[in-house]
This record gives structure tokens, sequence and C-alpha cells, in this order.
């Protein structure tokens, strides 16, 4: 066992407060050592802005997040008119429901972006696997608080939105359909469904806030990477974090902030659709229920399967295929612009979500099927391949320095 | 070590070369973790619980459902524990179609029809399609209805034609009380 650091004596109250707290509570090691004096590569592009906006997106949802919820009531009889009521009666209210939508679709641009970034530039492989393990623990927990938000305008989408996605899990053998009503509280998507909804998709958020902190340890522990993948020994590689990246992430915000003020303002309804403004009806299922954008990769996959329970473990695999990446890649070269299959390889993965994500979007029959086909084929092959190309891949030389 | 030995003064002190035997200290700490470990189970246990249908919801088990007002070749669709069951009045020409393709080759669930109606006039079904869970509306090449999830076909006995569902509409448990009232449940 190691002895505690011998502090000395405290400093006076009266003749430095500052240090008086300091020595309690070591806030000048949180500020500064990981706010301002923090070292990092002078070579960051905009790409690591994502980070930062993920984080201003976390807090907006939170903050717009607790406001609705002083005016709207988790009941299925109240939540659909208490909507309405936060739109038309609630001063404001409109403002920080179109902010809290629009807000969870930026959030997810900002989070693929993020994760894109990463993948192009090897940011997942050593050391930094446990770092890249923690995103993907974010992502399913925004995919699983995303969900249901959406439930809890109790729409017609919101309803036939939460049975279709929760009777994914009756494929699971023999207990699958008492897990489904378990989680239900009932024979149905009902009552108790969405007031379960609606604490989980408050508590939520804060669990990812805790994780991202620990994203952040895991990111402090041995800093950033940078666009040139390469490792950074020199103390001239580096500049403080603040002004230079401070000033940097917050002009960042500043562009971003912009198309999103537009949305929210001219085109808050735009990415939502507009059967959720009917009221959830367990008699009449929509003519095409489609899930909301952000997850519309995942449900092609699904539904290009022919099998319910292949599909449905095919779309979970999509996902999850995502913490064993460091390991399938073997390459010791992080950024693609080094690696010219796999350079190419990022490209065509990246068109190809696209691409499923239209398919999504479709009727799921005729030629959309065979495309969303070909696609999810062309998902998991990216990882798959990737063991073998890391081994025959000759990279080109890597940079001295920066 | 030296400390555990120490303590463990019933037991003869191992000499470095001996393998380390599990002592009275690994054992306490083995049980102790047995005992945490149910009692952490049987603490959660109320917490599952408790998210499972409650009492009140599990009672209403059971609709009786009146149906000298449904018109033959017409359906009903009541609600049964929060779900929409369908209520088929069959006419003649439904329950021909119906027997007709007893043992078709496109049945991708077999069934024969009188296996799934307890008086032919009457097909009972639930009305939650068998893949995800959308309520199909009336249409498709079989006469009986058309999920609009994902395009799923059933028949004029609620057997499944096309997939991506894998079975037939579910018959829900239910009894004639009378010629004109059925209790479903
Ligand atoms: C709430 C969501 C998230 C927040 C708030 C967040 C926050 C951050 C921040 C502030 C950074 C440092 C700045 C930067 O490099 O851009 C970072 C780095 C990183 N994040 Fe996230 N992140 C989130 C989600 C994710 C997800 C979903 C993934 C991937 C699955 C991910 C993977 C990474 C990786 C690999 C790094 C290291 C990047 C590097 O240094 O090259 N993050 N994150
Ligand atoms: S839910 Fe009916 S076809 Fe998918």
């Amino acid at each position: 066992m190691k002895m505690k650091k011998d502090r000395g004596p405290s400093p006076d109250i009266l003749k430095d407060p500052a240090g008086w707290v300091d020595y309690r509570l070591p806030f000048k090691w949180l500020v500064n050592d990981h706010l301002i004096d923090y070292p990092t590569p002078k070579n960051l592009s905009y790409m690591w802005n994502f980070g930062s906006l993920a984080g201003v997106a976390l807090l907006l949802q939170i903050v717009t997040g607790l406001f609705l919820a002083m005016h709207y009531k988790g009941d299925v009889t109240l939540a659909f008119d208490s909507i309405q009521h936060i739109m038309r009666n609630v001063q404001g209210g409109w403002l920080i429901r179109n902010m809290h939508m629009v807000g969870a679709s930026f959030f997810f641009i900002v989070v693929y972006i993020h994760m894109f970034r990463g993948l192009y530039y090897g940011s997942y492989k050593s050391p930094r696997e446990i770092l890249w393990g923690l995103g993907v623990i974010i992502l399913l927990l925004m995919m699983a608080t995303a969900f249901m938000g959406y439930v809890l305008p109790w729409g017609q989408m919101s309803y036939w939105g939460a049975t279709v996605i929760t009777n994914l899990l009756s494929v699971i053998p023999l207990v699958g359909d008492d897990i489904v009503i378990w989680l239900w509280g009932g024979y149905s998507v009902g009552d108790p469904t969405l007031t379960r909804f609606y604490a989980l998709h408050f508590v939520l958020p804060f669990v990812i806030a805790a994780v991202t902190m620990l994203h952040l340890v895991a990111l402090h522990t041995h800093g950033s990477n940078n666009p040139k993948g390469i490792d950074l020994k020199k103390e001239t590689d580096f500049i403080p974090f603040h002004p230079y990246y401070t000033m940097k992430d917050i002009f960042g915000l500043g562009v971003y902030l912009m198309p999103f003020l537009f949305m929210v303002f001219y085109l808050p309804d735009a990415l939502g659709h507009p059967d959720n403004y009917i009221p959830a009806d367990p008699l009449v299922t929509p003519a095409h229920i489609v899930p909301e954008w952000y997850f519309l990769p995942f449900y092609a996959i699904l539904r290009a399967i022919p099998s319910k329970e292949l599909g449905v473990l095919a779309m979970f695999a999509s996902i999850l295929i995502l913490f064993i990446l460091p390991l399938l890649d073997r390459s010791k070269v992080r950024s693609a612009s080094y690696r010219p299959i796999y350079q190419q390889m990022f490209w065509i993965f990246a068109v190809n979500a696209l691409v499923l994500g239209w398919c999504g979007a479709q009727p799921a029959e005729g030629i959309y099927v065979i495309i969303a086909r070909v696609c999810t084929f062309v998902y998991f092959a990216f990882f798959l391949s990737l063991p073998l190309v890391s081994r025959i891949e000759k990279p080109r030389p890597l940079p001295k320095g920066i | 070590m030296a400390q555990k030995t120490a303590k463990t003064s019933v037991k003869i002190t191992p000499s470095k070369e001996q393998p380390q035997q599990p002592d009275r200290r690994d054992f306490l700490t083995t049980v102790f973790g047995m005992f945490a470990g149910v009692g952490a189970v049987a603490a959660v246990l109320p917490f599952v619980r408790s998210l499972s249908p409650s009492r009140d919801v599990a009672a209403q088990a059971t609709t009786e459902v009146d149906l000298s007002d449904i018109a033959e070749g017409s359906s009903k669709t009541v609600m049964w524990r929060g779900k929409p069951i369908f209520i088929l009045h069959r006419n003649a020409e439904q329950i021909a179609a119906a027997k007709r393709d007893d043992g078709a080759a496109s049945l991708l669930d077999p069934q024969n029809d009188a296996d799934r109606v307890k008086k032919e006039k009457w097909l009972v079904v639930s009305a939650i399609c068998t893949h995800l869970g959308c309520v199909p509306g009336k249409g498709g090449q079989h006469g009986g209805w058309l999920c609009p999830c994902h395009g799923s076909q059933f028949d004029t006995s609620g057997r499944l034609r096309r997939g991506p569902a894998a079975s037939n509409l579910e018959v829900p448990p239910y009894e004639f009380l009378n010629d004109t009232t059925i209790r479903i449940g």
C-alpha cells in the first residue's frame, strides 16, 4: 500500500481562499491539467471538434428535457395532449420542444461523424481500444434513450414503433414472449410501458454523462490521436488546450449552431414523421412505419434478411461488431491516409452506410430489398475482411513527425 | 501471507514448497461471497417482478363479446387484454375458401381450418401480426388480411400465406356462452 501524498499544512482561508479550497478539492488539477494546460497535438483538424460538440449536444438534451418534464405527463390518456399543451400554451414551450427534437437528430449526426472520424484515423487502435468500446456503449445508450423518447408523445409512430421494436425481443428462444410481456408490463404496449419508458428516458442521459466521463478519463490517459495517426513524442508537437482548442471548439460550436437553430426555427418537423401528430390508436397501424432516420441503416439490415430470427440477430450484430473492431484490424498503422486498401474500404463503407439508410426508408419490397441485401453484405464484409486486409496491405511510408 | 498464517493458528503452517491449501479465511470469504450473491439476487427479484403486468391488468383477462351485430361476410375488432381481436362472420364462400386451402402447399404454417374455429361461421383470431405486432388490414391475395408493416398476408382462416411472419394469426382461448355471445380469455 502506498501512503497518501503529504500535502503539508493547509493554506490560510483568508490569505489564500483558492488555495484553501484546492487543498481540500483539487480543482486546479481538474481544470488546469485537463482543460487549460492539457497538452494537445498541434495538428488536430476540425474532425476533432465533434467530441466536444457531442458533449454540448448531450448537455442541451438534458437541459431542454428537464424543462419539458415539468409539463409533460407520462400517462396514456394525457401524454398526447400534454405535448399539444407544451406546443401551444406553455410560454416558449414550442422552442424548448423543437430544440429537444432537433437536438436529438443533431446529437446523432455529431456522434456518427465522431465515430467515422475514429474509423478513418484508427483512433480505435491500441492504446485506445477501451476508449472506443466506451464510445460504442454510449452509442447503444443513446439509441435506447432516443427510442424511448420517441414513444413519449404517444402518437401513431410512437405507438407502432414501440410495438415493432419491442417485439424484436420475441425472437429470443423459449422466453422471448414472456420477456416482451414483462417489458410492456401488460399484454400490449400500454400505460405501464409509457410510464416506465418515461422514467428510463429521464435517467439514461445521466448514465450517458457518467460513461462519457470514463470515456474522457480513457482519452486523457494517452491523449488524443491525430490526423497522421503516429505517436507524438516531441514536446513541440503539442500545444496547450487553452486557448488554442478552446477557441477552435467554440468557433466550431458557433458553426454547428447555425444549421441547428435554422432547423429549430424553420424546419422543426422535417426530420420527424407527420403520423406522430395523430394520437396513438392500438387498432390502426399506419400504412408505412419508419423509425427515426438515425436508425434507418440498422432497420434496413433487419428487413434485408427474410428470416425474422436472423434479421434481428444481424441488426444487433451490426452494432455489436464495433466492439471487436480493434481485434479485427491488425494493422499497426492508424491513419487511413497511409493505408492504401483500408482507405478505399473506408469510403466504400461510408457510402454503403448511407445507401443502407436510404433503403431503410423505402418499402420492404422488390428492388429495395435486393439493394439492402447487397449493402448488408458489404457492411459485414468490411469488418470481416479486416484481419486479412491488415495482413496483406503494404502501408505507405509514415511521416517521421508532424 | 505472514499475517494470514499467524491468524489461522489451527492450521499446520505450510512450508514454502507446499502448494497453498485453502485455509479458513478463504472458506469464509467464499461463503460470504455466496451469501452476498444469493442475497443480491433475492433483492433484485422484487424489482424485476414489479415490471410484470400488475394484478389489475392480469385480471382484465376475459372479455365478453356480443356477435349479433356482425353481418355475414364482415368482421368486428374487439379488445382483449389491450390487444385487438378480429371476429369474422364468415359467409359460405369464405368458409369454402378456407377449407379448400386446407392442404395447400402455399400454407407456410400448415393447419386445417377445422382446427382453428369452434363454429365454422365464426373465425376468432388475434389481430396482431405474428411478425412484429402490427395490425393487419383487409387485403392481400387470399381474401383475408394484409399487414401494412412488412407485407405478411393471411387468408380467411387467419393462416399465413406470405412472409416475413412465420406463423398463423393466433387463435385466442374463447368459448361460446350462447349462440350470439363469446367469452375470450
Ligand atoms: C455522448 C456521446 C459522446 C461524447 C460526449 C464524446 C466525447 C468525446 C470527446 C470530448 C472526445 C475528445 C475530442 C475528440 O477527439 O473529438 C472524444 C474522443 C473520442 N471518442 Fe467520443 N464521445 C461520444 C461518443 C462516442 C462514440 C459513440 C464513439 C465511438 C463508438 C466515440 C469514440 C471516441 C474515440 C475513439 C475518441 C478518441 C479520438 C481521438 O483522440 O482520436 N465517442 N469523445
Ligand atoms: S409486423 Fe406484420 S409483417 Fe411485420
